[in-house]
């Protein structure tokens, strides 16, 4: 399958990059890791005129850690994010959701930052990006903009940057001790998009009070879920089967999955419920020991 | 649009329209038709090749992109004189393919898998080469195929060539 022709332009900085997304409006895509938007191209449901390549501008690429803030620049390939040993120390959630997305060859070439722009409630990471409390930062010819996770995903394919910004980094506060986190999909065949997705991150004090928790569902609703309801059963109060119950009910209660070849909605639901429930015991598991 | 493009360690200088696809390049331009074209739709790993040292499905990849890189395919994987790599081997004694297809992208992605991770598990194997589809012989040869290659570049004792029968 061959692409509608395109013009292809391949700037050097970001500054470049954001002149020519002003120039060309509309019409341009901006080609991170390529994954999402070339096979679309492919099947001739995307056929920009222009196409930015954001791959050879230098310091989009990193994992640092800077007074509690995790910084992962949006160039960051897959692969890089589940080998990260300063990933895993805080957030070994990235390890259970990278090793989930497609192959080790796409991994090789996809992006987190390409991966959250593209605006799919399909795609693994912005639920994680959820339970995170994440921001991502929008750079544009103004400079950088900080867009809360929450206010980033609109409706299908579409998220809260403008024509001419580019998604630069993503920012996730390093959460105090005690905490955990934990990814899991269910999925038809390794590689595929999720029949139901939960990211689950908990934090308890030393009463064994839950003090902050993040759940974020994959494939089950237009958009990107925040588990609200499933939040607050748990904030405030002990993680026993009776708050975690009443936590995977909500979630399950609260999305919206449609019927597809994946499975019914009645049983995306209940598998909504059964990952809430893994999710938070593993994630319990990881925050003591 | 012009390009530079080092394949199999030869820098070969293209003019090409930028909708032209990397495993396009190879096959058409190039001549090097060992990549071969599955799926087309970067589900079954047939067109992996080597950019700059990472596997990468050529069918999901510009040829534009590679400007300036280096890509390494099933070509470049034997000696000068024709002799076998570790991995052609194992292929060859352990029964690792039945009618090819899957083979040099199978061995493609078997290469950075070994060069990341010397001494895999099976397991390793099985999740490494997940994005690799065999119709035919089945994974377990294949597995077998990279723990023998696996075992000869690190000079230890190579498993028993009998074909596995599951």
């Amino acid at each position: 399958m061959i692409a509608q022709a395109f013009k292809y332009e391949a700037p050097v900085t970001l500054a470049e990059a954001i002149g020519l997304l002003q120039k060309y409006g509309e019409e341009a895509k901006i080609l991170s890791g390529g994954h999402s938007l070339i096979p679309m191209m492919k099947l001739r449901f995307a056929s920009p005129e222009y196409v930015i390549d954001i791959n050879n501008i230098p310091g989009l690429s990193h994992i640092t850690e800077e007074d509690g803030i995790m910084k992962i620049g949006a160039l960051t390939r897959e692969t890089d994010i589940e080998h990260s040993a300063l990933l895993k120390k805080h957030f070994p959630i990235f390890a259970d959701a990278s090793k989930l997305i497609a192959d080790p060859q796409v991994r090789n070439r996809g992006t987190i930052g390409g991966n959250l722009a593209h605006g799919d409630a399909a795609n693994d990471h912005p639920a994680v990006m959820l339970a995170l409390n994440a921001t991502v930062i929008a750079t544009g010819s103004g400079g950088n903009r900080s867009i809360p996770i929450d206010e980033f995903f609109f409706g299908f394919y579409q998220t809260a940057l403008r024509h001419d910004e580019i998604l630069t980094e993503i920012r996730i506060p390093v959460p105090p001790p005690r905490t955990g986190s934990a990814y899991h999909k269910l999925e038809r065949k390794v590689g595929d998009y999720a029949t139901a997705g939960v990211a689950v991150q908990l934090t308890e004090n030393d009463q064994g009070i839950c003090t902050a928790a993040g759940i974020g569902l994959t494939n089950v609703n237009p958009v990107p879920l925040r588990a609200t309801r499933s939040q607050e059963a748990l904030t405030g109060k002990p993680l026993t089967d009776g708050t975690i119950a009443l936590a995977a009910q909500y979630a399950a209660e609260d999305c919206s999955p449609s019927s597809d070849l994946r499975g019914s909605e009645e049983y995306k639901r209940a598998m909504v419920a059964v990952l809430v429930k893994r999710m938070i015991h593993r994630a319990m598991e990881r925050m003591r020991k | 649009m012009e390009i530079t493009v080092t394949v199999n360690n030869v820098e070969y200088h293209q003019d090409v329209e930028p909708r032209l696809l990397l495993v396009h390049l190879l096959r058409e331009n190039l001549n090097l038709t060992g990549t071969h074209i599955g799926c087309d739709t970067t589900s079954c790993g047939a067109c992996t090749v080597l950019l700059d040292g990472k596997s990468v499905k050529s069918c999901t990849i510009l040829a534009v992109q590679a400007n300036g890189k280096t890509v390494t395919t099933i070509e470049a994987v034997a000696g000068a004189d024709g002799s076998l790599n570790p991995l052609q081997e194992g292929f060859h004694l352990h029964h690792g393919l039945h009618c090819g297809f899957c083979t040099p992208g199978m061995i493609m992605r078997a290469t950075e898998l070994l060069a990341n991770n010397p001494d895999p598990t099976e397991e390793e194997i099985r999740w490494g080469i997940s994005g690799n589809l065999c119709r035919c012989t089945g994974y377990n040869n294949i597995v077998s195929a990279i723990l023998y290659a696996g075992a000869k570049i690190r000079g230890e004792a190579l498993p028993s060539t009998e074909p596995v029968f599951v």
